[in-house]
């Protein structure tokens, strides 16, 4: 199979398209040959639109021709099966969605289609983005392109698998608690999510709207950084997206950190990883301080009670959210005798377990009773664990950490939820503060159950609207290290 | 009522707000058309879509409570009432919960006698409305027995005041009183058309009994679907009634809620407090908190029109105009605006509200066009005041020249000057046409000196005919009755 084009980057896509070296018709006959080829396999895309990715080429290719100057032209782009693209299927990974079709389109995806991008699928996803694997996907299953028998990590899986597979150039995920960047770390990306308001929601079909945020999955920080540029700013459509300039963050790519202050958590030990995580994410802070950075000690002493935290602000609002699909205007409906009857048989046909779990717990601590016990006292922590990253970022310009705790699993190693809500450790914290954070590949490790070497990501935050910085040193880091190219996915071998 | 007991009664108003949008979206806000036809993503509580509020709304919240006196806090925010409806597209309602855009203020509002009463609200908030369900099968509408409901969109999201009153009311009259004031102070604001046929204005009433001297309040009902005021205003007395029945048969009244059935005159039971819904209230994580700008307030305070309650006092204790008069005027805002500039065109309040709520208001609902759309000027009543009051025509006359203005016949003194129609008060001139019509009566006057005196008012008439309706009436009489004896 020929991959001419499509193992390239976004950048250097875009910049053939618009040289007319290469036209956007032929990187999407390219992807989708590829496509079809191996996503029998992985599963990466729950619908493939081959038609209108035909017809959005030929656009494209005009408007290069017309002189348009399309930062992401001809880029193969998946989307996320949470956002709403005009005319498509949009499932949220959902049986309650599985054949609704969605109206208008979101705001983050017309500007990445505005940009030249074009939409090649909508990919696969934990049941409304709760989970991190993808194995809450009531719709199919995703494979992890390093190694089939492992999960690609979630929520944003299949956008994932999507992009380290070569099926796009650029994945949209969105992230609530880590559903960016532990499927990023899991696959070899670049996995990024702004800081909250950054991007626009409108569109983006809601799990928990005070902490989701849509960002770029991506095997350069480059092409995080032009996909970030297309995406961000204001939306009138959104009212709490943030309306103030966006600067480009293309043209702040570093190749060292000289002169920046990088903290690592005091309270966040590698060594309980293991040895393997332990010695690769030594080596990651070591490399930052090579590049130029001073390396300090900074402390977060309540990112402990994240997980906590979060297990209740995210399941009280998606119970809230998730209210709407009852079978009255849209989506799955299962008659009843009477309109409580119908209710109750399409939301448990609907809904499945992970889901249901959330909202039954976001329910109660929202009740009367248990409000403030529950729902407020979380919002305090929450404003606790922000004041802890305010405090740590007097310190240092940017904290590194580890984005999971571990490389990617098998399928149903973490059937017990509580040990799948862990997986979030290192990376609720900063979306309970809001703060722009991502992953980039830093190492490989072999598990124990495997033989294949599995990526390890390192996770990188800074204060709010930090994105020049943060996409700047991440691409000195990446750029100085180079872990992404250790290693090819399997993509010949794999076989449904 | 019955002696012993005082009812407590509070209010519960829902309002829609008169904007050109909905509250959290762009489709239109205009009440009717075709069932689903005025609906986007938004207000459809499409998955991924967000609302995004309408800043109109807000401000037509923040002058209603400017107008009613109550505090505006410098902070406000949204909350989601959770609780599952066919007809609420998102199955929670974006409303406020502890931090409404007002609190405090009061509502004064006059009763039938003209006494000026005052009644304190809680709080007023802003929300969205519902879209509306209609049962289908049942043959009758009602939910009961219908096979199937289908619901219309187009109320969805539009703009929803709430104003709740303190329990300071006391009798449907006050009620009454209360709905009255407020609805037409919201219509004076402009901020809502406040029809209730419409549904644009609907009120829910909190009603319980104590006895009288007593400051404890007793257990309430609440009292819904009622659509009229005067279906409120039944509702609240027969609501009384049977509270009264049921503590003087020595029982207890059940907190719960009430729906009226308007046709055979009662409450019934809807639902008990034992049902009431946990709503789950929480901030809306889609909107961020309300700063509301204390400049911005005060601009919207500069900006109020008088008020109803103000404009009452005005016409009773300044002009001297009766209560009913009074109420009348306010009853239609562009009629008593024009009042008022017949007012201050004549200087004469009394004749004005005369010409104004008599002839002219006849004249408008003869032809179905409002006083104030009419081609009279207030600068013409007023020249008309002028020529009655300087006794140049008499009322007669007035009158038909009022009919003429209607059709358009422009100023009044003008077609009086080209028309010689200006009242002959000279006695001389009268004596003249007196003294004609006693000669050509002879029998009538023959009549009267035998003393049929009633006939005097059929001389008086023929005089005023023979001077084409001219003459000074008081004159007439004089000169006709000193002739007689």
């Amino acid at each position: 199979m020929r991959r001419e084009h499509i193992e390239k980057s976004a950048a250097e896509i875009a910049a053939q398209v618009r040289s007319g070296r290469v036209s956007a018709a032929e990187i999407v006959e390219e992807t989708l040959a590829h496509v079809d080829l191996v996503d029998g396999a992985l599963g990466s895309y729950l619908t493939v639109l081959a038609d209108a990715a035909r017809a959005a080429a030929v656009r494209v290719d005009e408007r290069v021709r017309g002189g348009e100057q399309l930062p992401l032209a001809g880029v193969p782009l998946a989307v996320k099966d949470n956002m709403c693209l005009d005319g498509t299927r949009t499932t949220c990974g959902s049986k309650i969605l599985e054949r609704w079709i969605a109206p208008y389109t979101a705001t983050a995806v017309a500007r990445m289609l505005d940009a030249g991008a074009i939409a090649i699928g909508k990919a696969n996803c934990d049941e409304f983005a709760m989970g991190s694997s993808c194995e809450n996907s009531a719709l199919g299953v995703t494979r992890n392109p390093y190694d089939p028998a492992r999960v690609p990590g979630g929520s944003s899986g299949g956008s994932a698998a999507a992009v380290a597979a070569y099926e796009a150039a650029v994945g949209l995920g969105s992230d609530t608690g880590g559903s960016i960047r532990e499927p990023g770390a899991f696959c070899n990306l670049v996995a990024f999510k702004p800081t909250y308001g950054r991007v626009s929601r409108y569109g983006l079909i809601a799990f928990a709207s005070s902490l989701d945020q849509i960002g770029p999955l991506t095997r350069t920080v480059e092409d995080a950084a032009l996909a970030y540029d297309a995406m961000a700013g204001y939306d009138p459509m959104d009212a709490t997206s943030i309306d103030r300039p966006v600067e480009a963050t293309a043209s702040a790519l570093r190749e060292d950190l000289r002169g920046l202050r990088v903290g690592i958590v005091r309270e966040f030990d590698t060594k309980a990883l293991g040895p393997d995580l332990d010695r690769i994410y030594r080596q990651a802070y070591g490399d930052l301080e090579r590049l130029g950075a001073e390396v300090v000690e900074v402390s977060l002493p309540t990112a402990e009670y994240g997980v906590a935290t979060y297990y209740l602000i995210a399941p009280a609002e998606c119970s809230s959210n998730l209210a709407r699909f009852d079978g009255v205007r849209y989506g799955l409906r299962v008659e009843g005798n009477d309109v409580r009857a119908m209710y109750d048989k399409t939301r448990a046909a609907g809904f499945g377990p992970e889901v249901k779990r959330r909202i039954l717990i976001g329910t109660y601590a929202l009740s009367s009773g248990y409000y403030d016990a529950y729902y407020v006292r979380a919002q305090k922590a929450r404003t606790l664990i922000a004041r802890d990253f305010a405090v740590a970022f007097e310190q240092c310009d940017l904290i590194a950490c580890p984005a999971a705790s571990c490389p990617a699993f098998q399928f149903g190693a973490k059937s017990d939820p509580y040990s799948m809500y862990l997986m979030d450790y290192y990376t609720i914290p900063m979306s309970l503060a809001g703060l722009p954070a991502l992953s980039v590949p830093c190492g490989w490790t072999t598990p124990a159950d495997g033989n294949l070497p599995m990526p390890i990501g390192l996770q990188l935050c800074t204060p709010l609207f930090g994105e020049r910085l943060l996409l700047g040193a991440a691409h000195a880091y990446e750029r100085a290290t180079n872990h992404a190219g250790a290693r090819q996915p399997v993509l010949d071998g794999v076989r449904a | 009522m019955t002696a012993g007991y005082e009812a407590v009664i509070g209010i519960e108003c829902h309002v829609e707000l008169r904007t050109r949008t909905k509250m959290f979206c762009g489709c239109v806000n205009e009440f009717g058309g075709e069932p689903n036809t005025k609906i986007c993503p938004v207000c459809l509580g499409m998955p991924g879509a967000l609302p995004v509020p309408n800043a109109a709304a807000i401000e037509h919240i923040i002058t209603a409570g400017l107008a009613f006196g109550a505090e505006i806090p410098a902070f406000s925010k949204f909350d989601r009432k959770n609780y599952f409806y066919p007809d609420m597209p998102k199955d929670y309602q974006i409303s406020q919960y502890d931090m409404p855009l007002t609190r405090g203020g009061a509502v004064r509002y006059w009763l039938e006698d003209g006494t000026l009463k005052e009644c304190a609200l809680t709080r007023i908030h802003l929300e969205e409305d519902t879209g509306k369900s209609t049962h289908a099968g049942s043959g009758d509408g009602r939910i009961a027995g219908s096979s199937y409901s289908l619901v219309d969109f187009n109320r969805a999201g539009v703009p929803l005041m709430e104003c709740v009153s303190e329990p300071e009311l006391h009798n449907a009259q006050e009620a009454i009183g209360y709905l009255e004031s407020l609805r037409r102070t919201l219509l004076a604001l402009g901020v809502s058309d406040v029809k209730m046929e419409e549904g644009s204005l609907r009120c829910d009433a909190n009603v319980s009994i104590r006895p009288s001297g007593s400051s404890e309040l007793g257990t309430k009902t609440e009292i819904k679907n009622m659509n009229s005021f005067r279906s409120v205003e039944r509702a609240i007395e027969s609501e009384i009634a049977r509270q009264i029945e049921v503590v003087g048969g020595g029982g207890r009244v059940v907190q719960e809620t009430r729906g009226w059935d308007e046709v055979n005159g009662v409450t019934h039971p809807m639902r008990s407090k034992e049902e009431a819904h946990d709503y789950r209230y929480f901030p809306d994580p889609d909107l961020v908190p309300l700063e509301i700008a204390h400049e911005r307030v005060e601009l919207l305070r500069t900006e109020l029109p008088e008020l109803p309650w103000q404009r009452f006092e005005r016409y009773t204790a300044q002009y001297g105009l009766a209560p009913k008069q009074a109420t009348q005027l306010l009853d239609n805002l562009s009629l008593a605006t024009y009042y008022d500039r017949v007012v201050d065109a004549s200087g004469n309040a009394q004749q004005s509200s005369n010409f104004v709520l008599g002839e002219l208001s006849r004249l408008a609902n003869e032809t179905g066009v409002a006083v104030a759309e009419s081609s009279v000027s207030p600068e013409h009543v007023a020249e008309l005041i002028a020529l009655v009051e300087g006794k140049r025509i008499n009322s007669k006359i007035a009158k038909e020249l009022l009919a003429r203005m209607w059709s358009g016949a422009g100023s009044p003194a003008a077609i009086v000057e080209r028309e010689g129609l200006a009242q002959t008060t000279d006695p001389a001139a009268i004596e003249r046409f007196v003294d004609e019509v006693l000669a050509a009566n002879e029998k009538v006057v023959a009549d009267y000196k035998a003393g049929k005196t009633n006939v005097m008012g059929f001389l008086v008439g023929q005089v005023m005919k023979s001077s084409r309706g001219k003459a000074d009436p008081a004159i007439v009489n004089e000169l006709v009755r000193k002739k007689l004896t």
